[in-house]
């Protein structure tokens, strides 16, 4: 069944993304949207646009009763859920699909299944993608911990079972820094959590973050390579690149290799992401997690591969099956994106938002700007402060940071502060010119740069 | 005595509680001094805290739990 018409449950530039691809298909679009966003870029080019309530997420764009109302009163056959709020809810793709809607995305037990940690690193290990060594579930027992420590070797993460977010990890790089912290860690977490159950993992210094994206039809997989991710600030990633510049071509072709034994072995449909660690001392790799979703940093792919992932993940909803052959997804050239957010990076990265007063988009060969902007737009504060993504394509990568540094210079965001001088400072930086970075790199980086993105960056050579 | 309004610092979402299980920060006839919090206003997923910046007692809020308010938007009169 082919769609015909799609209701976009999203806002912001992905929702301005898969209205594009939408109407390339020849699909009518809905928009859905929130008080806050009745002006947006995405519900003046929509077909038809339909409030679903106040400015906050939980009363709009995670309604799903709402949403579900919006798609049946506009005659919506499909819902596209874009990334956050509710594309990786699986309730959610359940009661679409139950409403006799197609969902743009995979089933709700592949969410479900690639959503529960253990559940994911279970699938991973029978599919022979290896995982971060480390306790399959808790240990209760000193003992029983040590004998796993014993296996992994050092160092070693002690973390409470009950905790998240950070708290409650201990690093061990010996035995006897073992024995010393782990009672420590046992009571810390009986105390903080009322549970002293602990786990323990390899942990894995200096890694990489390499993530490899997936096209399914529930049939076949295919891989469209993979993208570097290590560039991050308090786990959001803000500078993305395809292809890694750290693999080496047989690493490449394992890593892949494992990513559509994975997406195969659950029936996959849709694009989909496998995220891993990358040890390049080792060409070590270990599988985290499944996003069962589009991503922020998609089009990196899209510029590298030629294909077309939104465009793609709306046909294989519609019913047909992948049109790509693995031996036709090629890499042509490198591709970076960089993530720009209403934040003063002078300012600690403080939200910024605002109204543009003036905007000015680079454009040129191998430039792609996906954005939410336009001149005289408010960009509301109630949402993720992401206004767009400059996207740069060329021959090679020093090539493709040279055409960034030149398309960060063209764009000329007015009227509130983003994230520009931050890439500019990056892209001048030799480790990142090298590709010498990790998940680590950026924070002790932006502490000892502070001056570099309170200095004004150097004037556009090409004003417009 | 005299009454004074309390503004909020930034445009976003405002919460009189630190999280939704947990109580308010402070109830109507309430003392508070010049540091206390008595809100937080979210702006783009980013918390930050209100401060009464005054010592007093707080009359009444003038906005509620969980709405969208402006930055300069009186959120809360206190008697000075």
């Amino acid at each position: 069944m082919a769609i015909k018409k799609l209701l976009i449950a999203n806002r912001g530039e992905i929702a301005v993304r898969i209205n594009r691809a939408a109407r390339e298909l020849g699909i009518a679009t809905v928009q859905v949207y929130s008080r806050a966003d009745k002006d947006s870029l995405a519900v003046r080019l929509a077909d038809e646009a339909i409030d679903i309530g106040p400015p906050q997420a939980s009363k709009s764009y995670l309604n799903q009763a709402v949403i579900l109302d919006a798609a049946r009163s506009t005659g919506a056959d499909a819902i596209h859920p874009g990334y956050g709020f509710l594309a990786e809810n699986a309730e959610f793709a359940a009661a679409v699909e139950a409403a006799g809607l197609i969902f743009v995305g995979p089933t709700a037990q592949s969410i479900r299944l690639m959503g529960d940690k253990v559940a994911a690193r279970e699938a991973a290990a029978a599919a022979g993608v290896p995982t971060v060594p480390g306790s399959a579930g808790r240990l209760e027992t000193a003992e029983a911990a040590f004998a796993l420590v014993d296996k992994t070797g050092f160092p070693v993460m002690i973390k409470a079972a009950a905790g998240g977010g950070g708290r409650g990890i201990r690093i061990a790089r010996s035995a006897d820094e073992f024995h010393h912290l782990m009672p420590q860690a046992q009571a810390e977490a009986l105390a903080a959590f009322g549970d002293g159950g602990l786990y323990v993992e390899k942990l894995i210094e200096g890694a990489r973050h390499i993530e490899v994206q997936v096209l399914g039809d529930g049939h076949d997989v295919i891989h469209c390579f993979e993208r570097e991710c290590s560039l991050q600030r308090r786990r959001q990633k803000v500078w993305e690149e395809a292809p890694s510049p750290s693999l080496a071509p047989a690493v490449r072709e394992t890593l892949c290799a494992s990513a559509v034994a994975l997406a195969k072995a659950v029936n996959y449909r849709g694009a989909g992401t496998l995220e891993y660690l990358y040890d390049d001392s080792t060409h070590e790799f270990y599988f985290l997690e499944m996003n069962t979703r589009i991503q922020v940093e998609h089009p990196v792919t899209e510029m590298i591969t030629g294909i077309d992932l939104v465009r793609e993940m709306i046909r294989i909803a519609g019913g047909e099956r992948l049109r790509i052959r693995q031996d036709e997804v090629r890499v042509c050239g490198h591709s970076i994106e960089v993530r720009i957010n209403a934040e003063d990076p002078s300012k600690n990265f403080m939200p910024n938002p605002g109204t543009v007063s003036a905007l000015s988009v680079p454009t040129g060969d191998g430039v792609r700007f996906d954005t939410m902007l336009y001149q005289g737009y408010t960009v509301p504060p109630f949402y993720d402060s992401l206004l767009g993504k400059l996207i740069v394509h060329d021959k090679d990568r020093p090539s493709a940071i040279r055409r960034l540094e030149r398309a960060l210079a063209e764009l000329q965001v007015e009227g509130l502060a983003t994230t520009k001088p931050l890439h500019q400072a990056l892209a001048r930086d030799a480790e990142v010119q090298a590709g010498r970075f990790h998940t680590a790199w950026l924070e002790p980086w932006l502490e000892s740069h502070a001056a570099a993105l309170t200095a004004p960056p150097p004037a556009a050579k090409v004003a417009p | 005595m005299t009454t004074q309004q309390i503004f909020s610092p930034l445009p976003g979402i405002f919460y009189r509680k630190p999280a939704p299980d947990k109580p308010v920060y402070k109830n109507d006839g309430d003392v508070v001094a010049d540091s206390d919090t008595i809100g937080l206003i979210e702006v783009m997923k980013s918390f930050n805290e209100v401060k009464a910046g005054a010592a007093g007692k707080i009359l009444r809020f003038l906005a509620e739990n969980e709405e969208a308010v402006m930055a300069g938007q009186p959120i809360a009169e206190i008697d000075v």
